[in-house]
């Protein structure tokens, strides 16, 4: 196995090597996270409790939810369509597209917030009045929140599924054809089991990516507490407001929510799924 | 005939794959299709399969024009060389993908699943992955899921190409077997010409997207219409200007027969029963001569490295007559 490859490597080596990376870890990952589990329970769960029973604290969380679910429903369904349209069909400017789905992991959510606002806003944007003449209001309102969040969780999926559907090859697919499948049939009989957990982790990434998303929801929102604020939007504005209490309480919440994706996945996963 | 290909093209951007093949293909026999690798030879079978679409010319299948049908149309079983199998489906739920398709009825699915994992000697793997099968069982599988549907015809693309000598052997007389047993029309690509050779009832040779030659493999072997076809079919030696077998040149101790050049051996190599011998010849000019004689032979006559001897093509046999030497 791998381990006998570097047993060569002396041992002052071994484990200085070891202890960088652990401190690395712990230093810039696991023990910020771990002082705000401990200081939203400081003073046990009750308060943390308390807090999250307030009206607006609730209605943040229950917002969050059903954008991040909205968010993450839109982008399992084009992820996969773009990506099986990426790995399986030739076509003009594919390059094109491929390069265009990395945008959202360079530029800042806060840009993409304001290029959504420039196009969709009420009063002078592209599109903006033809919605809301149709009675659709996008900017600071959920439609917006739910296509920021969209936005930035975009390559997510399609980055987990392109690799795996590129190592599997079209071979299973040409049998199943030239056994009698339609195209709809090859798909839900041997593509997607193929790709299951590919599709399942860019799942758990962009649900996490989504309940977290801050900068671009914050720019198309509006922020009013109790409407339009996520719950991200609300650990700030708890935080800013001297409610450390709620903010820690949130912020645990939501560390919580997002590790306990990761958590379920490691943990469904069979060891060997090739 | 069984496959009817006429005037078949077939271009992937500047290379051309097919250049105007025309080729019948009979039924109920098993025939191969020959050639060096980039000759065009799998690219005309996914042509037949649906899988690949030719820029022009006609495909029928039985009868029926087939040039614009999709593959699951076709009705034909496609062996792949690296078995394709569907990974997350049990052996039973591989062969079975057929039947389900075309929804046949659970008992009679079930009832021709055990059938066929009887002929390809599978049954009690039925409930494993293909991963818990080596090689030579999964293709066995592939074929036993391609022979579920009864197909008109039956494709292989180098069926056993990814297995190790032995198992290919076994696997190529077994797959003889089988097409005695099941006599569906059946049509393998390979690069192998023993293979082709051993198995097929008649062999197609295509080379540069053309094709070469077609006939049995005693036609081919003993009247090749080409230097391309002799020297693919087997090995090939230069002597007077004429090709010919090494195993059909006659070596002398002495200048017993009128025909015979002299020269001398100047290596001597072993293969197991054989042994092959390199002739310089004392003719200036004349390329060495490659000679395989027995081990019998080379005892009998002492041949040696060093050693003077006479060679002269055996004499009856037609198969070295002068061969047109293609230009190009």
């Amino acid at each position: 196995m791998a381990s006998s490859t570097y047993a060569r490597d002396p041992a002052k080596v071994r484990w200085g090597l070891r202890t960088i990376v652990v401190a690395y870890v712990v230093l810039l990952v696991a023990w910020p996270t771990g002082l705000v589990f401990q200081n939203a329970f400081a003073d046990g769960v009750g308060p943390v409790v308390d807090a999250l029973k307030d009206p607006e604290i609730a209605h943040a969380l229950q917002l969050t939810a059903i954008i991040t679910v909205i968010a993450v429903v839109i982008n399992l369904v084009f992820g996969l369509t773009i990506s099986i349209l990426l790995v399986r069909y030739d076509f003009f400017g594919k390059r094109v597209l491929s390069a265009l789905i990395d945008v959202p992991l360079s530029i800042s959510p806060v840009v993409v917030g304001l290029a959504l606002v420039l196009v969709y806003n009420g009063r002078d944007g592209w599109f903006g009045p033809t919605l809301e003449s149709w009675g659709l209001q996008v900017i600071f309102a959920t439609p917006g929140m739910v296509m920021a969040t969209v936005f930035v969780a975009l390559p997510l999926v399609i980055r987990e599924v392109v690799p795996v559907l590129e190592e599997i090859g079209d071979d299973q697919e040409q049998a199943a054809r030239s056994l009698g499948a339609n195209a709809v049939q090859t798909l839900r009989r041997i593509t997607l089991p193929g790709i299951k957990w590919a599709v399942v982790y860019g799942v758990v990434l962009s649900l996490a990516r989504s309940l977290g998303e801050f900068g671009a929801v914050k720019i198309v929102s509006g922020n009013i507490a109790g409407q339009s604020q996520t719950a991200t939007l609300s650990v700030e504005e708890t935080y800013q407001n001297f409610q450390q209490g709620t903010s820690y309480a949130l912020a645990a919440l939501l560390a919580f929510a997002a590790m306990a994706c990761l958590v379920v996945v490691s943990v469904l996963r069979p060891k060997e799924h090739n | 005939m069984s496959i009817t290909i006429s005037g078949v093209n077939k271009k992937f951007g500047d290379f051309v794959a097919l250049d105007n093949v025309s080729v019948d293909l009979p039924t109920g026999q098993l025939t191969a299709l020959l050639g060096p690798s980039g000759g065009g030879k799998s690219t005309l079978l996914r042509i037949i399969a649906g899988l690949e679409d030719a820029d022009s010319g006609t495909v029928t299948i039985e009868g029926n024009e087939a040039t614009h049908l999709p593959p699951q149309k076709r009705n034909v079983g496609f062996v792949f060389q690296h078995y394709a199998a569907f990974k997350h489906m049990s052996v039973a739920k591989n062969v079975a993908f057929g039947l389900e398709i075309r929804k046949r009825s659970k008992a009679e699915t079930e009832k021709r699943v055990a059938e066929l994992l009887e002929l390809v000697h599978l049954s009690q793997f039925a409930h494993r992955l293909p991963a818990q099968l080596s090689g030579g069982q999964r293709q066995r599988m592939a074929l036993a899921r391609a022979l579920a549907v009864e197909p008109t015809v039956l494709l292989l693309d180098e069926p056993f190409g990814a297995l190790d000598a032995k198992v290919r052997k076994e696997l190529r007389e077994w797959l003889r077997r089988l097409h005695d047993e099941v006599q569906v029309t059946t049509v393998f690509v390979t690069h192998d010409q023993e293979e082709a050779l051993e198995v097929a009832d008649e062999i197609v040779v295509i080379n540069d997207g053309r094709v070469e030659q077609v006939g049995t493999p005693d036609q081919l072997y003993d009247a090749p219409e080409s230097e391309f076809v002799m020297s693919f079919l087997g090995p090939v030696t230069k002597l007077s200007g004429r090709l010919v077998r090494p195993h059909d040149i006659e070596v002398y101790t002495a200048p017993e027969d009128p025909r015979g050049k002299p020269g001398r051996i100047t290596r001597l190599l072993r293969v197991g029963f054989e042994v092959r011998l390199i002739v310089e010849l004392d003719e200036p000019e004349h390329p060495d001569v490659e000679v395989t004689v027995t081990r019998a032979t080379q005892r009998h006559l002492h041949l040696e490295d060093g050693l003077r001897v006479w060679v002269a093509p055996t004499s009856g046999v037609r198969a070295i007559s002068p061969v047109r030497v293609a230009s190009g």
